[in-house]
C-alpha cells in the first residue's frame, strides 16, 4: 500500500511588541513569575481588554508580505474555555472574521518549489505557563506570559512530508523574523508550530483522520514528532486500526508521540464576538502605509541574488536566511562588482563561521561590511592568496586595523612576481632533487611537496597559481 | 426545541458548576420553562436584518504599543488563595 | 441635613456650616440605626469613611469649589473600591479587597466625595429584587415586607432611608430603574457608552452601564457631570465633548412632544401603577407638553432577546471566578477539574447559576444562529423600534414596572414571571437608550410607583429638564418614609 502523507502546521507567533494585546503590562521573556501579569491579564473581576495598535499593525504587515487578502473589518471573539493559566476562562482570539486571509509561502525541499497556501492568520492573546514541578503536589501557574499578542497562522493541509513541513516552518521563520513583526526564538517560545498529520492512501481524495501534535518548538523535534506520527498511523491503519482524532503531544526523550489526557472531551469553545470589544478598522492609508514599508522579501531578494549575482539557489538561500545578513552581503556584493561568489563564500564561510562561534549577530561584526571589502578587493587583485587572506581577517577581527594595514605591516603581500619566484622555485629543485627525481618518474605527490616547501620558504605568500605553473615548467 | 437530561449534564460541565441529581431536575424545569419564553423569538422573521450589538457605530481604538503597567504582585498576590515564590498554586494540572 | 438635596449640602458644607466629618458622622449613625432592618449596606468601614471626610473637609478649608467635595456617597457593590471588601454580593467575593478602583470611584474621589459604604444588590447584578443576594434580602424602606427592587435595591434603599444623601448603581436591565421606582427616588441608567465600565464588574457587557440614583433630578445631574465621561481603559466607552447634564434643567416644557408606547399600556400593567403614571402625564400636559401616541411593536421581543443574550454574555464574563487567583475557593477537592466544579457550585447562588447555564447553553455548539444571533437581530429591531418612535416625540414616557414593589418571597418560586415584569426597561439597555425613573405617587400598600422618562442617545440633559420641571410642579421626590426611625 502506498501511502500519502498530508500535514498542515498551525504556527503561533508571537508578535514582538512592548507591551500586551490587551493589556499595558511589559511582554519581555525571563521575568520573575507574576511580576508581569497586571490586573487585566489576571482577569481581576471588573477589567476590561484594549487592543494594542502595534499588533495589528504587525499582523497586517504579515498579510501583506503573503499576499493574504487583509481584511478591512475584522472582529475579535471569545474562545471560552476553562484552563488555570486562562485567568478569564476565555481567550480573545478572531473567529469568523480574521484580520488575514488567504496567502501563501513558496518552500524549497530537495531543490525542488512548491507553493503552501496559507488559510489565514489571526491575532489572539496567549496564556500563561503551568509549571509542573513538584510544589507538594500542586502546579504553579506564572501568568507573566497571559495577554501576549500572537499571530497564528494557519496553512492549508498542502505538505506531503516531514521535510515539507520543516521547510515551511523554516520558510515562515525566517519571513516573520524578515519583516520584523516576531524574535523567532524557539527556545523561548516566540515561535510554536503545531502539526496536523493525517495519511491516505495514495491517489485517494478523502482525508484520513488527523491527529494534531502540539506545541513543537524546536524545527528537529518537528520532523521527528511527524516522522514517528506518520509510521504509527500507517502501521496501525496497516494492522487493521482506526485513527481516533487526538490532540497529541511529543515526547523528545523518547521520540514518541502520545494522547494528551486533557483534550478527551471534545472541546465546544462557544465562540461569539467580544462585547468589550468593538470591530476593528482598517484605513485605506494604513494599509498602503504598511505595503509601502516593507522591506525587501526574502524570496525577491533570492531571485535577485541568483539572477544578479550569479549565485547558486543553495548560496543565495543561505544568505537569504536572516534579512540582516542578507543586506550585509548585498552592500558587501554591489561595491565588488565580479567578485560575488567570492563575497558570498567569505560572508557564508568565513564571517558567519566566526560569528556562530562566538555568538554573535552580524550587526555586532567587528568587520564591517567596508573593511571585508577591502579585504577582498585584495584577494581580487591577487596582493594576497585566499589562505593568507584568513589570517588577515583574523587580525582584522582582533582591531588590528585594515586588511591593508594589516597586509603592510606582517609583509603578507602576495609574491606574484615572476623573477622572484623563479628565484624560490631554483631554490626548492636544487635542495630537494629526490622528490624532484620521483616527480619526473611520475609520482604526483611529490610535486605537492615541493610546492609545500615553496610556500614554506615563502611564509605562504607565494601566488599558488604563479608558483604551480613556473614549478612544472622549471621541472619539465 | 426541547432540552433534555444530557443536555443539562453536558452544560454544567462546560460551565464548571457541579449539580447534583436533585438540582439537574430542578434545572431542567426552570430551563425548560425559560427556553419557552425564549422560543417565541422563533416566531419572527429576521431576514436580512443585520445584528446589533452595538448602538453606536463606533470602531476600536488601539492603544500605542508602550508599557504602563508595573510589577505589582504583592498586592494582587495578597488577596490570593494559594501562592507560593510568586506562583499561583492549583491542583496538579495532567497533561 | 440627612433630608437636604446634594446642592444644599454642597453649600454648606463650603460655607463651613458642617463639615464633612460631622455630615458623614450623621450618615453613618442612621445606617448603624437602621441598616438592620433595612440590609441596604453590605460592608461599612467607618474609620475609612471619616479618614476621606477629614480629607474632604481639607480641600473644602482650601476653598475647592467642587459640588461634591466632602460629599458622602453609597456604592452599589459592584464597583470596585480600593482596599474595600468588593463583594458583589456574592459568596464568590466575599472577603476580596479591592486592589484598584473603578473609574467611576476614582471621578468622585477626585472630586472629594466620601466613601459612605458599599451597598447591597442582587448577586452578580441578576436579578429584579435584590432577593438573590448572599447577604441577605434587602428591604423596601416604605414597606419593610416589600422588596426594594433590583438588583440596585441596596442603593435605591439607602437614599429613600436617608441612610445617604446619594448613590452609585448599575443598569442592565432596569436595575437603575426600578429600585428607584419601587423606593420612590430617582435613578438614571445613561446612553450605553456615557460611563466607564472599567472596575465596574461586568455582568452583561454589551447592556450594564453605571449612572447615579438620589432624590432629585438636580442631583442626578451633579453626579452625572461626575461619573460621565471618556475612559481610555474601556474600549466601549465614548469620546465626547464634556456636557454638563444640569444645564438645561430649567428650561420650560411648552412644545416638549412626549410619546406613550401603546404596548405599555396594556392589560400586563396593573391599574394602581397605570393610574399614577396617567396623572403625571396630565402635569406634563399642564407644563405645556403635547402627548402623541407612539409604537413599539417589538417591546414583547425585548424580553426573549435579553435573556438569552445577557445570560450568554454573562456566562463568559463569570468564566473568571473559579478560585485561582482571588475569591472563594472550595475546600476538600479530589483534583483541579474538582475545584472547579465545587468553587463554583459553591460560591454562587441559584440565580446566578441558572444564568450561566442558560448562557451557556444558547452558545453552545449548535444553537449560537437560533438564539444568540437570532436576539442580536431583535436587538436591532428594537433599536429600530424607538428610532422611529423619536420621529414623532422627544421623550418617551410610560411605567418602569407593572407593579409596585412585591413581597419579598413573592416571586422567588417561577422565575420567568419575574423576567417578565422586566418588560418595560429591558428594551432601553437593548438599544443603548438612556432611561430614567422618577417618583409619581403610590400605589397599592402605599408603595412607591414609579414613571420612566426614554431619551433618544446622548439625550439625558434634555430627561433631566423634564424631570426637574415635574419636580418643580409636584412634590413626590420630596416624600419619605415614615416608621423608620
Amino acid at each position: 500500500m502506498n501511502w500519502e502523507i498530508v500535514i498542515g502546521l498551525e504556527t503561533h507567533a508571537q508578535l514582538s511588541t512592548r507591551s500586551k494585546m490587551f493589556s499595558g503590562a511589559a511582554t519581555a521573556f525571563g521575568a520573575a513569575p507574576n511580576t508581569q501579569a497586571c490586573a487585566v491579564d489576571l482577569a481581576l473581576p471588573g477589567v476590561l481588554p484594549v487592543a494594542n495598535q502595534a499588533a495589528v499593525g504587525y499582523a497586517v504587515r504579515f498579510g501583506v508580505a503573503v499576499g493574504g487578502t487583509v481584511h478591512r473589518r475584522s472582529v475579535f471573539a471569545r474562545k471560552n474555555y476553562f484552563y488555570p493559566d486562562l485567568p478569564k476562562g476565555y481567550q480573545i482570539s478572531q473567529y469568523e472574521r480574521p484580520i488575514v486571509q488567504g496567502g501563501s509561502l513558496r518552500i524549497e525541499v530537495g531543490g525542488k518549489q512548491k507553493t503552501v497556501r496559507l488559510t489565514r492568520a489571526h491575532l489572539e492573546e496567549d496564556a500563561g505557563k503551568s509549571l509542573h514541578e513538584d510544589f507538594h503536589g500542586m502546579s504553579g501557574i506564572d501568568l507573566n506570559r497571559a495577554g501576549t499578542p500572537l499571530l497564528e497562522i494557519v496553512s492549508e493541509p498542502d505538505m506531503r512530508s516531514p521535510e515539507e513541513a520543516v521547510a515551511y516552518a523554516k520558510t515562515l521563520h525566517t519571513l516573520v523574523r524578515w519583516i520584523g513583526i516576531c524574535d523567532g526564538n524557539m527556545q523561548e517560545g516566540s515561535f510554536r508550530c503545531d502539526a496536523n498529520v493525517s495519511v491516505r492512501p495514495a491517489g485517494a481524495d478523502r482525508l484520513g483522520t488527523r491527529r494534531e501534535i502540539k506545541n513543537l518548538n524546536s524545527f528537529r523535534f518537528l520532523q521527528q514528532a511527524i516522522e514517528y506520527e506518520v509510521g504509527w498511523q500507517i502501521e496501525t491503519l496497516e494492522e487493521g486500526g482506526r485513527i481516533e482524532q487526538a490532540t497529541v503531544l511529543f515526547d523528545a526523550e523518547r521520540g514518541e508521540t502520545r494522547p494528551m489526557r486533557s483534550k478527551e472531551e471534545a472541546h465546544d469553545y462557544r465562540y461569539f464576538p467580544d462585547p468589550d470589544l468593538l470591530p476593528l478598522e482598517l484605513s485605506d492609508s494604513w494599509l498602503e502605509q504598511v505595503r509601502a514599508g516593507l522591506p525587501e522579501l526574502p524570496e525577491a531578494m533570492h531571485q535577485r541574488f541568483t539572477r544578479e549575482y550569479g549565485l547558486t539557489a543553495y548560496d543565495a538561500s543561505v544568505l537569504t536566511a536572516e534579512r540582516e545578513v542578507a543586506s550585509y552581503y548585498d552592500e558587501l556584493a554591489s561595491c565588488l562588482p565580479g567578485n560575488a561568489k567570492l563575497a558570498a563564500n567569505w560572508v557564508m564561510g568565513d564571517l558567519l563561521g566566526r560569528l556562530n562561534r562566538e555568538g554573535i549577530g552580524i550587526a555586532a561584526s567587528p568587520v564591517s561590511r567596508a573593511a571585508l571589502a577591502g579585504l577582498l578587493r585584495r584577494i581580487a587583485d591577487g596582493s594576497v592568496s585566499g589562505k593568507i587572506a584568513k589570517e588577515v581577517f583574523d587580525a582584522m577581527w582582533n582591531g588590528e586595523g585594515s586588511a591593508g594595514q594589516i597586509i603592510e605591516a606582517r609583509g603578507l603581500k602576495q609574491i606574484s612576481d615572476s623573477g622572484e619566484l623563479e628565484r624560490v622555485v631554483e631554490q626548492i629543485v636544487q635542495g630537494n632533487p629526490a622528490q624532484v627525481a620521483e616527480y619526473r618518474a611520475g609520482k604526483e605527490k611529490a610535486f605537492n611537496f615541493l610546492v609545500g616547501q615553496a610556500m614554506k620558504a615563502t611564509k605562504g605568500q607565494a601566488n599558488p597559481a604563479q608558483l604551480s605553473e613556473l614549478l612544472r615548467k622549471r621541472l619539465g | 426545541m426541547s432540552l433534555s437530561l444530557d443536555d443539562v449534564k453536558r452544560i454544567a460541565l462546560l460551565a464548571r458548576i457541579a449539580i447534583d441529581e436533585q438540582e439537574e431536575q430542578q434545572v431542567l424545569g426552570e430551563l425548560r420553562s425559560i427556553f419557552g419564553l425564549i422560543e417565541e423569538m422563533q416566531a419572527v422573521d429576521t431576514a436580512g436584518v443585520e445584528p446589533m450589538s452595538h448602538a453606536q457605530d463606533v470602531v476600536q481604538r488601539l492603544r500605542p504599543d508602550n508599557v504602563t503597567e508595573g510589577d505589582q504582585r504583592q498586592l494582587y498576590q495578597s488577596i490570593a488563595p494559594q501562592v507560593e515564590d510568586g506562583l499561583y498554586l492549583v491542583p496538579r494540572v495532567i497533561e | 441635613m440627612i433630608h437636604a438635596g446634594l446642592r444644599e449640602l454642597s453649600q454648606a458644607l463650603r460655607a463651613r456650616k458642617i463639615s464633612s466629618v460631622e455630615l458623614t458622622r450623621q450618615f453613618l449613625e442612621r445606617i448603624q440605626r437602621l441598616n438592620p432592618a433595612v440590609n441596604a449596606f453590605i460592608t461599612l468601614d467607618a474609620e475609612r469613611s471619616l479618614e476621606q471626610a477629614r480629607t474632604a473637609d481639607q480641600l473644602l478649608t482650601a476653598g475647592t469649589q467642587h459640588p461634591l467635595a466632602g460629599i458622602p456617597l453609597a456604592h452599589k457593590d459592584i464597583f470596585c473600591t480600593k482596599g474595600w471588601p468588593t463583594t458583589c454580593a456574592s459568596r464568590m467575593l466575599s472577603g476580596f479587597i479591592a486592589p484598584y478602583d473603578a473609574h467611576v470611584i476614582e471621578q468622585l474621589q477626585s472630586r472629594g466625595a466620601v466613601v459612605l459604604g458599599k451597598t447591597n444588590m442582587d448577586e452578580f447584578a441578576m436579578g429584579s429584587s435584590s432577593e438573590t443576594s448572599y447577604f441577605g434580602p434587602v428591604r423596601n424602606p416604605w414597606d419593610l415586607v416589600a422588596v426594594p427592587g433590583g438588583s440596585s435595591g441596596g442603593s435605591a434603599a439607602a437614599v429613600a432611608a436617608r441612610m445617604a444623601p446619594a448613590a452609585t448603581g448599575t443598569d442592565t436591565g432596569g436595575s437603575i430603574r426600578q429600585p428607584a421606582a419601587m423606593c420612590g427616588i430617582c435613578g438614571l441608567k445613561p446612553t450605553y457608552g456615557v460611563v466607564s465600565r472599567f472596575g465596574m464588574i461586568a455582568f452583561a457587557s454589551s447592556l450594564d452601564q453605571g449612572g447615579p440614583m438620589a432624590r432629585s433630578a438636580e442631583d442626578l445631574a451633579l453626579l452625572l457631570d461626575a461619573m460621565a465621561g471618556f475612559d481610555a481603559r474601556d474600549s466601549t466607552s465614548l469620546e465626547r465633548p464634556r456636557e454638563e447634564y444640569g444645564r438645561d434643567l430649567d428650561r420650560p416644557l411648552s412644545g416638549l412632544r412626549i410619546g406613550l408606547p401603546a404596548e405599555y399600556f396594556t392589560a400586563g400593567l396593573n391599574a394602581d401603577v397605570a393610574h399614577a403614571v396617567e396623572a403625571a402625564i396630565q402635569v406634563y400636559r399642564n407644563l405645556g407638553c403635547s402627548v402623541v401616541e407612539v409604537s413599539l411593536p417589538n417591546t414583547r421581543l425585548s424580553v426573549p432577546a435579553y435573556y438569552v443574550l445577557a445570560p450568554a454574555e454573562a456566562s463568559s464574563n463569570l468564566a473568571r471566578y473559579d478560585g485561582v487567583r482571588y475569591g472563594y475557593r472550595a475546600t476538600g477537592y479530589a483534583d483541579l477539574g474538582d475545584m472547579y466544579m465545587k468553587t463554583r457550585a459553591e460560591g454562587f447562588g441559584w440565580e446566578v447559576k441558572r444564568r450561566i447555564l442558560l448562557g451557556t447553553y444558547v452558545l453552545s455548539h449548535g444553537y449560537y444562529d437560533a438564539y444568540y444571533l437570532k436576539a442580536q437581530k431583535i436587538r436591532r429591531l428594537i433599536g429600530r423600534d424607538f428610532a422611529q418612535a423619536f420621529e414623532r416625540c422627544d421623550l418617551i414616557m410610560g411605567p418602569v414596572s407593572p407593579t409596585v414593589a412585591f413581597d419579598v418571597g413573592a416571586k422567588s418560586g417561577d422565575p420567568v414571571q419575574m423576567y417578565l415584569s422586566d418588560i418595560y426597561t429591558i428594551g432601553v439597555n437593548l438599544a443603548g437608550l438612556p432611561g430614567m425613573s422618577i417618583p409619581c405617587g403610590f400605589g397599592a400598600g402605599g408603595r412607591p410607583v414609579g414613571l420612566q422618562v426614554i431619551g433618544n442617545y446622548f439625550q439625558e440633559a434634555r430627561m433631566l429638564n423634564a424631570a426637574h420641571q415635574y419636580q418643580r410642579a409636584t412634590d413626590w421626590h420630596l416624600r419619605a418614609p415614615a416608621g423608620l426611625d
